[in-house]
């Protein structure tokens, strides 16, 4: 850490801990003029002014991202967590009930079910994205021109909002004999299926959706994973005579093993809180057999009133979220530790 | 997507498969099937809303990618359902919500990541933090406080401001932006400092302009996640005056009196927008893409 000059090092990030304090580091970027504090205080009350003007810059630039997380962010989840132990009334006044609003979330009819589902529908979409997208990326890998062309056309949907993803896929699944998708089986000799009509397919169908639209998403970032393998182990592995499937299961895979892992997390996560495909493909019916955490706290919620209740709902919601995340950043520092 | 490598002999090996390198009759006809059912199966259900907007498509059940009786009649009679003024409600969100977005996260990035200050690390842990909370978690009490702002006593319930101010606590876009100004070197800072330049001088014309190519990452990143946005405008607005685009479908599959066409039509209008803005700024989106999943 060179400081003849008294400037910052060039990274603004913190020093090392345990570093010499060579030099006293100004708390912004007018180094050059405070010479370490030897100097004599002329001025000391504008100084202190000047000082305390210069604190409060930064506090400047972030009062607006400040106040607005503060407001929709921070508020709501102390809004959450209050509302989780009231009975909400608007206009009579909260009434606490403890645990009452956990005991009611959790003894709804359709509550394991509905946790049941999203795991479900979280692990499916996630799987089903994670192997198709792979298998997408190591087909289109390359750089010719038509390539380009397969990627774009693929990664459409990934790009069209939720809304019109779902009319398109209830159009397609439209159960009768003369529906799109039952038109093609008819083709083969299958069908018609009910698709989202039918309680034990409705899961299965709205998965695939999701498999339709995260399979791209994925793929593109497997591609991305694929550009930084390093080509010269390819040719050390052609040059030891490696096959392609060697070359593949002891360059490829292991160098991919982190986006797979962060691609897991973000889509199970993804998965958790679904919401917008269920609620327009199916909103839980038929008979609940499509019913997700989510669909189920804003019927609560929003639909039937019963805010406290779907607070409490939220509140679990976030804390099975938080407990992933946690657990597999933890799970994944253990393992790029070893 | 395209990425340079150093040249090499052997072709086969600049992909996983292999497959430039092989040549061949039956190959170029299994590559193109294959190719071909790719493009079909992704894009395909896409398409056929394209040209099913553009058809006079009596029956709710088909699909078709061939046209059938070209027309515009869906456009006017969507218009006549008011599908125009949803148009434009999503504009003005989505103007607006990424303006704020961008502002707020170049703001604060400068000081995360330019300045030293008391807190910068509490501040950092609440942003990241915030990440870990999804909107959806949030959706139930945000409309309480959206109903009764606490301090203020305002509704923005019905409300644009309730649409577009939730937008600006993006913490992703903070991150990035934090990021990226992390890496412009001091020296750019300093040597405009010893010109005279005050703070707002120094990050408008020094930081900004070398950020262009994370505002670019970030703009279109944002722009196609507020035009997804379904949980904040279904419980901001309960009145057909604030619905965006994608409310509105809801409504129209609901309305009998319209045909499918007019509801393809009024999709073809919610999707062209995210899926023009992909298609002009690619480079940028896979960018994003890559940043938000593995962090860089």
């Amino acid at each position: 850490m060179t400081n003849v000059t008294g400037r910052r090092p060039v990274a603004t990030s913190a020093p090392p801990y345990g570093a010499p304090p060579t030099h006293r580091t100004p708390a912004s970027g007018r180094g050059a003029r405070s010479r370490g504090g030897y100097d004599r205080p002329r001025r000391p009350v504008r100084r202190t002014r000047r000082r305390w003007v210069t604190a409060l810059i930064p506090w400047m630039f972030l009062a607006p991202a400040l106040l607005l997380f503060v407001y929709f962010k921070l508020m709501p989840l102390l809004q959450a967590i209050r509302m989780s132990f009231y009975d909400v009334r608007p206009y009579l006044g909260d009434r606490y009930v403890g645990f009452g609003n956990y005991v009611a979330v959790t003894t709804q009819p359709l509550f394991t079910k509905a946790i049941w589902q999203t795991v479900v529908l979280a692990v499916g979409t996630t799987g089903g994205s994670i192997v198709l997208g792979f298998l997408l990326a190591i087909l289109v890998e390359g750089q010719a021109r038509h390539l380009w062309l397969v990627r774009t056309a693929a990664f459409l949907p990934v790009v069209t909002t939720m809304a019109v993803v779902a009319e398109v896929w209830r159009i397609m699944y439209y159960p009768g004999r003369s529906g799109a998708l039952n038109t093609l089986l008819g083709w083969v000799g299958l069908g018609p299926e009910p698709f989202l009509a039918g309680e034990h397919q409705a899961l299965a169908s709205v998965m695939l959706v999701g498999i339709w639209r995260g399979a791209p998403y994925d793929m593109m970032i497997f591609l991305a994973g694929l550009a930084s393998v390093d080509r010269n182990l390819y040719e050390a592995a052609a040059v030891d005579g490696g096959e392609r499937w060697q070359r593949f299961r002891h360059v490829t895979l292991p160098s991919l093993r982190p986006v797979i892992t962060i691609l897991c997390l973000l889509a199970a996560l993804r998965g958790l809180r679904s919401f917008t495909e269920v609620f327009l493909l199916t909103n839980g019916a038929p008979n609940g057999a499509t019913e997700v955490i989510m669909t189920l706290i804003y019927k609560l919620g929003a639909e039937q009133g019963q805010l406290g209740v779907a607070a409490a709902g939220s509140m679990v919601l976030f804390l099975a979220i938080a407990t992933v995340t946690i657990a597999v950043n933890t799970w994944r520092r253990r393992v790029t530790a070893r | 997507m395209r990425t340079r490598f150093p040249v090499q002999q052997n072709e086969s090996l600049h992909t996983v498969l292999g497959l430039q390198g092989r040549r061949g009759p039956l190959t170029l006809l299994v590559k193109t099937v294959l190719y071909a059912a790719i493009a079909v199966v992704f894009a395909g259900p896409l398409l056929a809303l394209l040209v099913g907007a553009f058809s006079r498509v009596p029956n709710p059940t088909t699909f078709s990618l061939w046209p059938d009786g070209l027309t515009l009649e869906n456009f006017v009679v969507a218009g006549r359902r008011g599908v125009y003024g949803y148009l434009l409600n999503s504009f003005i969100v989505v103007g607006l919500g990424l303006l704020l977005q961008m502002v707020v996260s170049v703001f604060a990035s400068y000081a995360l990541a330019r300045k030293r200050f008391r807190g910068a690390a509490i501040v950092m842990l609440i942003v990241l933090a915030s990440m870990m909370l999804p909107d959806e978690v949030l959706a139930i009490p945000l409309s309480v406080v959206l109903s009764d702002l606490p301090g203020l006593h305002v509704n923005l319930i019905n409300t644009y401001a309730g649409l577009i101010l939730p937008l600006g606590a993006w913490g992703f876009s903070i991150i990035v932006m934090t990021q990226f100004m992390r890496e412009v070197p001091v020296s750019l800072e300093e040597a405009a400092r010893i010109d005279g330049a005050g703070e707002l001088r120094v990050f408008w014309s020094v930081i900004l302009p070398v950020c262009r190519p994370a505002l670019g990452v970030l703009g279109v990143f944002g722009f196609t996640m507020i035009w997804d946005q379904y949980l904040l405008p279904l419980i901001v607005a309960q009145q057909p005056a604030h619905f965006t685009l994608p409310i509105a479908l809801w409504t129209l599959r609901a309305d009998d009196q319209v045909g499918i066409g007019v509801l393809l039509a009024a999709a073809l209008l919610a999707l062209l927008p995210s899926v023009i803005a992909f298609l002009l700024f690619q480079r940028q989106f896979t960018r994003g893409l890559s940043v938000e999943a593995v962090g860089r």
